[in-house]
């Protein structure tokens, strides 16, 4: 299995060379650049500024230079965010943002789970259809609404949490977030584990292990969900990843400094080594969560072989 | 004799969105200690559907009437808290699906295990010696090893030996097998009917057979009942059945197994027709589409179980359900009793 995972990191070597060569050459074949502005900019400034930063160099030329550097840890200096490298918005950024994901994913896998299971269980009963309702809405209604509203009932009109920022840093500021976050993969997750369920509770072992005599709680636990959750751990590899590096939105209008508003942000302003800093920390996390997705499977399924 | 199972009218029902579909439609038998029991039909005769009714097991669509005692209580209908007591225990199953019977990320030692602890408050390390025990019993090789694998490291015939031998750690008094060779190929067939004919005399089990093969009853069973639409045709000991069948059916069923000691035939012999579409059963004799010695009567009265030849006789040994005087003599038995369906019919309209 280590043998597997070190070949799997290898062979991520050359997927992240493409993701960040394909980003690099689209982004600079995408009109406009970073010094674009309405107010328009003396030439000889610009020609300055682009000299500066090696924009005046051919493409390719660039991607070898900023490849070279990056190779050597230095990501360059933001072109929007001045006097900051981009090494140092990330990594300021990150943490707030895997806190909130890390939270958002724990709720969701817990509550979900659950929920799943138990309208499993009672399939086609009120509690099912509760659920089930539930889990539709959670899906349908978009963050950017259900975030505000959220604050309106819990932060205004009850006055319970804090409606915005970090304040003081303690877990009050960050449960409307965390939960904001967490609710449609709560109803994703639930999803997925009643339709696992209700597949693997058909299948020919339950019905022996329910022939053997074994009790209902026995059945679930132990015979059961390993198998029903393989769907939820191959959605979560790749949600998690999603998670992590912040949600544009939630960071918006909880007014907090993760890393999720970077991808648009940079994106905006044609900040060329921003946008690919976000890109580099995104495609690794996916390459290692897909890969974490395959060692967990290997665990929950004594079928699955590595080689 | 005493009964392990009494059955009395039993009917299994499936809600459909079609429709509802009468798998099992009221019949009535006794298992009797150590005795085995052979359940033949085709497809869609209702076979398992019986016996999964009596466990418990039916798809959550179906549901039970009628009665199925085991020593005296009443399993239908009955809480699964108080289900659980029994089967695993009293009463075990093994099933035609061996590939997919066995959970497949437990390793089969636990899977064993579990069966003792439930039933019998075992410790883990005793539950152990008596699954190897069990696992020696149906002849494994490297029994001990075999503990620690999970299903997928082992062939088809091993893990249908090994659902044999979960059935039986608790010593049960009633075996149903449902077609437990069905799945596996012929050499490995016969192993395990040659395991399941010396467990018969190992354990005090009584053993039900359910099958489609009428080689598999032959070489195990002492009765057997034969069923067609939901409903027992004929039922005899292995001699009656084989040497006189009473009924068009299981003369039919007889007629097309190949035999090996006959002159080449040009063609196998099969029933003409379909089996009966369970949600639209005629409402007479089921099998009146199909047979050869079909009259009115078929078609308006149902016939019941009756004594084969002396038609006033209790209900014991060979029974049919058919009007016919005999094989030898297809005319309408005039004493035969049924049911009239048509008068049935006439009265509820």
């Amino acid at each position: 299995m280590l043998s597997y995972a070190v070949r799997r990191l290898l062979e991520a070597i050359p997927t992240l060379l493409v993701i960040v060569a394909l980003s690099f050459f689209l982004m600079h074949s995408a009109p406009g650049g970073p010094f674009d502005s309405e107010r328009v900019l003396p030439p000889e400034i610009e020609a300055n500024l682009k000299a500066a930063y090696n924009l005046d160099k051919p493409v390719w030329q660039q991607f070898a230079i900023y490849l070279g550097n990056a190779l050597q840890g230095d990501f360059g200096p933001s072109f929007t965010y001045k006097d900051f490298t981009v090494s140092e918005l990330i990594s300021t950024g990150f943490p707030v943002s895997l806190k909130l994901g890390l939270s958002a994913v724990t709720l969701a896998v817990i509550i979900g789970c659950t929920l799943g299971i138990l309208a499993a269980m009672r399939q086609n009963t009120k509690t099912d259809y509760t659920v089930m309702g539930f889990a539709m809405v959670g899906i349908t209604i978009p963050n950017f609404v259900m975030a505000p509203l959220l604050t309106l009932i819990f932060g205004i009109y009850l006055g319970l949490l804090p409606v915005a920022g970090l304040g003081d840093g303690s877990i009050r500021n960050l449960v409307l977030p965390v939960v904001a976050l967490a609710l449609p993969q709560i109803a994703i997750v639930s999803r997925l584990t009643r339709g696992g369920m209700v597949e693997v509770l058909r299948s020919n072992f339950v019905r022996t292990a329910h022939a053997k005599g074994l009790p209902e709680h026995l059945i679930i636990t132990r015979h059961t969900l390993r198998a029903a959750l393989l769907p939820v751990v191959s959605y979560l590899g790749p949600a998690i990843a999603g998670l992590v590096t912040g949600s544009v939105v939630i960071e918006q209008i909880f007014g907090l400094p993760g890393i999720g508003r970077y991808f648009v942000q940079g994106a905006i302003n044609r900040d060329y080594t921003l946008v690919m800093g976000t890109v580099i920390t995104y495609g690794s996390l996916i390459v290692l969560m897909n890969l974490l997705v395959d060692l967990v499977y290997g665990l929950m399924d004594p079928r699955v072989r590595y080689d | 004799m005493t009964a392990v199972l009494e059955v009395r009218d039993l009917k299994v029902r499936f809600a459909t969105p079609d429709g509802e579909v009468s798998a099992v439609n009221g019949v009535s038998f006794d298992v009797n200690e150590g005795e085995c029991v052979g359940i033949v039909g085709e497809s869609g005769s209702g076979k398992s559907q019986l016996f999964m009714s009596v466990m418990g097991l039916l798809a959550k669509n179906g549901r039970t009437l009628g009665s199925a005692k085991y020593r005296g209580t009443e399993l239908v209908g009955m809480p699964v808290k108080a289900l659980n007591k029994i089967r695993g225990d009293k009463i075990a199953m093994i099933f035609q699906d061996s590939m997919t019977g066995l959970t497949p990320h437990l390793r089969i030692g636990k899977q064993m295990t579990e069966v003792l602890v439930q039933h019998k408050g075992m410790s883990e390390a005793d539950a152990r010696k008596r699954a190897l025990e069990m696992l020696n019993l149906v002849r494994i090789p490297e029994a001990g090893r075999r503990l620690a694998q999970y299903p997928h490291e082992l062939s088809g015939g091993m893990r249908q030996r090994i659902m044999i031998a979960m059935a039986l750690l608790c010593e049960p008094e009633l075996l149903i097998a449902d077609e437990p060779t069905t799945a596996l190929d012929v050499t490995v067939q016969a192993q395990i009917l040659d395991l399941m004919a010396d467990l018969k005399t190992v354990t005090k089990a009584a053993i039900v057979l359910i099958t489609h093969d009428l080689g598999t009853v032959a070489g195990l069973c002492d009765k057997v009942q034969v069923m067609y639409g939901g409903r027992f045709m004929e039922t005899g000991t292995v001699q009656e059945i084989f040497y006189k069948p009473a009924h068009p059916y299981t003369a039919g069923l007889l007629a097309s197994m190949p035999r090996l000691t006959e002159e080449r035939q040009e063609k196998l012999y099969a029933i003409p027709g379909q089996p009966p579409n369970l949600q639209r059963l005629p409402k007479a004799c089921p099998f009146q589409e199909r047979c050869t010695y079909v009259h009115d009567r078929c078609i308006d009265e149902l016939p019941v179980l009756r004594q084969v030849g002396d038609a006033n006789a209790t209900l014991t040994g060979h029974t049919k359900a058919c009007h016919l005087v005999s094989l030898q003599n297809p005319v309408s038995a005039p004493h035969a009793p049924s049911i009239n369906v048509a008068a049935d019919e006439a009265r509820s309209a």
